[in-house]
């Protein structure tokens, strides 16, 4: 019998499999580290007495303390500046490699991976953060783990894995116009439920998938989480090698056509069986949306809330009962009638230079509307520096929106972009869980062009919905 | 690590269902650089409400967690291991868990015990009708019983464990395999990418 493509990374890692109960140890060839889920790992190195085994596979950033505003003065709250002091201390005694705040290629840390060309087909990939997902757009295996975990990889380069079971999301037709890769993962997650994916590696495949952008491939893939799935792929095809080719750390001359020959090899085989296998159309989606607390609560933006009594399961009916006093919503109420205060387009979800353009198409020659606060923060130093390049800061500026410096920012609300409590935002990122953007603060989930719309309605609205 | 074999303890049951990690320890809290102290952000948007569980005096030393489907989904955050960890919880009881959140617990030394969602259910209502009684949560034979009757089988990987009744380091473990390794890199494909240079961002 065939290998799925998971399947087939998985096999190429294997460093001891694993007998009975005992997980497969797995060799990891890339290794991410940002500043929050690493000072307890390299401080269980040093207690241990213990290097980090091949700093040439490791990479630093920092991405989720930054401030966005007066990048080059210190960081003002102490307790994120002593995060990434630690960071950089760790950086400088273990060698690895660190893109500090300043340098063009520091940012999101799912963001700077694929964009330096160290993320590529048949890889495995782990971060100490859950969206490492994202890097599955390339075809390699990338999980999101825990400081434990980061301390295990630094010392070993391996990480000891039960194998997971495959699943397969086919993905058919064609998304319409002002559809994009977003809206499609949030109509699936709603569809699945956030743990629908438990224990799986998704593979989405099919025409739709095909056709996406690099960038829309990592939109979906970064979602994976949200769903449990383990992680999320997505062969590698022409597009993909096209991404790749001339990045500072892709492979270059006779390296390139060994590395292409192999890639090529990353499919799944005809004869494969995947343990489940789940079909979406894409040609029937529209614009999606979030109502509630977790991103499998989403309806299309023309529905409206849910009335909580018309979930079949009582506990999704205590959940979203419990959403809609969160969100302070009524069932019924039309999801374009919600308005909101703040609009956050960034976030390793939707923070790539074509997120930016799409947006600043909407938004161009048109005013962020009175009382509505749009933050502008690009995923990494190098898009903010390109769409610079473009223009596209001007088109922001202009509308009223502001320009900030990359980083994780209002995603997750470390630093000091955050909603204030009963703020109601639209946010490209991908979590709207109570207080993830400040505490008692409101998030829906949703595209770049339904922000840039929102931005200018001052309600949840899609770039149709503009005169 | 400290080797578990049983625990006895005050069980809390705690009525929710998809408790992310978010919420489990904001990320307000993450900035330590240590791994205690983080019982401060346990559940912190929780705290200030009386009807919260946890606020119940009967609960403040509970031991055991017993939550409701899709505990610790969400963001992998090892903190929200070590939050409930440093506030005291040896055992979380549920019907399912996000995959993370149950790896690094067991990594850390948090048993993380899997129920039928209705069985879930049952002990909510034996708790409920018992206020403050002590559960004993036995590894070895995968049993959690109630001194008032209750009791049930539970689910864990084996390895996990075999880790946890050892009290066995993962990276200790790993290190016997170190030839394998070292051979395994030997087979890596010359074009894999290193984040040092030769080639460098330009
Ligand atoms: S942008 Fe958001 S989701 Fe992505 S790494 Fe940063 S905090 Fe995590």
């Amino acid at each position: 019998m065939g290998k799925t493509l998971s399947e087939k990374v998985w096999d190429a890692h294997v460093v001891h499999a694993g007998a009975g109960a005992e997980p497969d140890l797995l060799y990891i060839d890339l290794h991410l580290v940002h500043e929050v889920t690493s000072p307890q790992a390299f401080d269980g190195l040093r207690q241990a007495g213990r290097s980090v085994r091949r700093p040439d596979l490791t990479l630093a950033t920092e991405d989720h303390n930054t401030p966005t505003l007066d990048i080059d003065k210190p960081i003002a709250d102490p307790v994120s500046r002593a995060q990434v002091d630690t960071l950089r201390r760790n950086a400088e005694e273990f060698g690895v490699r660190l893109h500090s705040l300043g340098d063009p290629d520091q940012g999101v840390v799912h963001i700077i991976g694929p964009q330096l060309g160290l993320t590529q087909p048949g890889m495995t990939i782990v971060c100490g953060d859950s969206h490492t997902s994202t890097h599955g757009a390339f075809g390699a295996i990338a999980f999101g783990i825990g400081t434990s975990e980061v301390e295990h990889v630094l010392a070993t380069q391996t990480l000891p894995q039960a194998r997971p079971r495959t699943m397969a999301v086919n993905v058919t037709g064609e998304l319409p116009v002002d559809v994009t890769a977003k809206d499609l993962v949030l109509a699936l997650i709603s569809k699945v439920g956030t743990g629908g994916g438990q224990g799986y590696i998704v593979e989405y495949r099919g025409p739709a998938i095909e056709k996406l952008s690099m960038e829309g491939r990592m939109t979906i893939c970064n979602m994976s989480i949200e769903w449990g799935a383990k992680a999320g792929l997505i062969a590698p095809d022409q597009t993909t090698f096209d991404y790749i080719a001339g990045r500072p750390h892709a492979p270059a001359g006779a390296d390139w056509d060994a590395a292409v020959e192999a890639w090529q090899e990353l499919r799944t085989d005809e004869d494969a069986i995947f343990d489940v296998e789940v079909d979406l159309d894409a040609s029937s989606l529209t614009p999606f949306v979030t109502w509630g607390t977790n991103p499998g609560q989403g309806v299309p933006l023309g529905g409206t809330v849910p009335d909580p009594e018309s979930f079949a399961d009582e506990g999704d009916r205590v959940a979203a009962a419990k959403a809609l006093t969160y969100m302070d919503l009524t069932a019924g109420q039309s999801m374009r009638d919600i308005g909101v205060d703040t609009v956050f387009l960034g976030s390793c979800t939707n923070g790539r230079i074509e997120d930016l353009r799409i947006a600043a198409e909407v938004i161009n020659g048109r005013r962020v509307a009175d009382g509505v606060r749009m933050l502008v923060v690009p995923g990494s130093a190098r898009v903010r520096l390109q769409a610079e390049q473009e223009g596209l800061d001007k088109v922001f500026l202009a509308s009223g929106a502001e320009w900030r410096a990359a980083g994780c920012s209002m995603c997750l609300g470390m630093n000091p972009d955050q909603l204030a409590p009963g703020e109601r935002a639209a946010s490209t990122s991908n979590r709207n869980f109570e207080g993830r953007q400040g505490k008692g603060g409101r998030t829906h989930l949703v595209s770049p062009p339904v922000a840039a719309a929102t931005a200018v309605v001052g309600r949840l609205a899609a770039p149709a919905d503009l005169t | 690590m400290e080797a578990f074999t049983t625990h006895t303890g005050i069980a809390a049951p705690l009525r929710r269902s998809n408790v992310d990690t978010d919420q489990i320890i904001p990320a307000v809290y993450l900035k330590r650089v240590t791994k205690t102290g983080f019982e401060d952000g346990l559940f912190a948007a929780w705290r200030s409400d009386p009807e919260f569980v946890l606020n119940n005096e009967t609960y403040t030393r509970a031991t055991v967690l017993v939550p409701g489907p899709d505990f610790g989904t969400g963001s992998s955050r090892e903190h929200a291991v070590w939050a409930l960890q440093n506030y005291g919880f040896k055992v979380i009881i549920g019907s399912r868990f996000g995959d993370i959140f149950r790896g690094n617990s067991g990594k850390a030394g948090l048993l993380v015990a899997e129920i039928d969602a209705d069985r879930v259910a049952e002990l909510w209502d034996h708790l409920e009708a018992n206020p403050g009684i002590a559960l004993t949560i036995d590894l070895q034979e995968k049993l959690i019983t109630s001194p008032a009757g209750f009791a049930t089988e539970f689910a864990i990987d084996d390895y996990t464990r075999w880790r946890l009744l050892e009290g066995l380091d993962d990276i200790g473990l790993t290190l016997r395999h170190e030839t394998d390794i070292d051979a395994f890199e030997e087979t890596r494909p010359e074009f894999a990418p290193t984040t040092l240079p030769s080639r460098t961002a330009g």
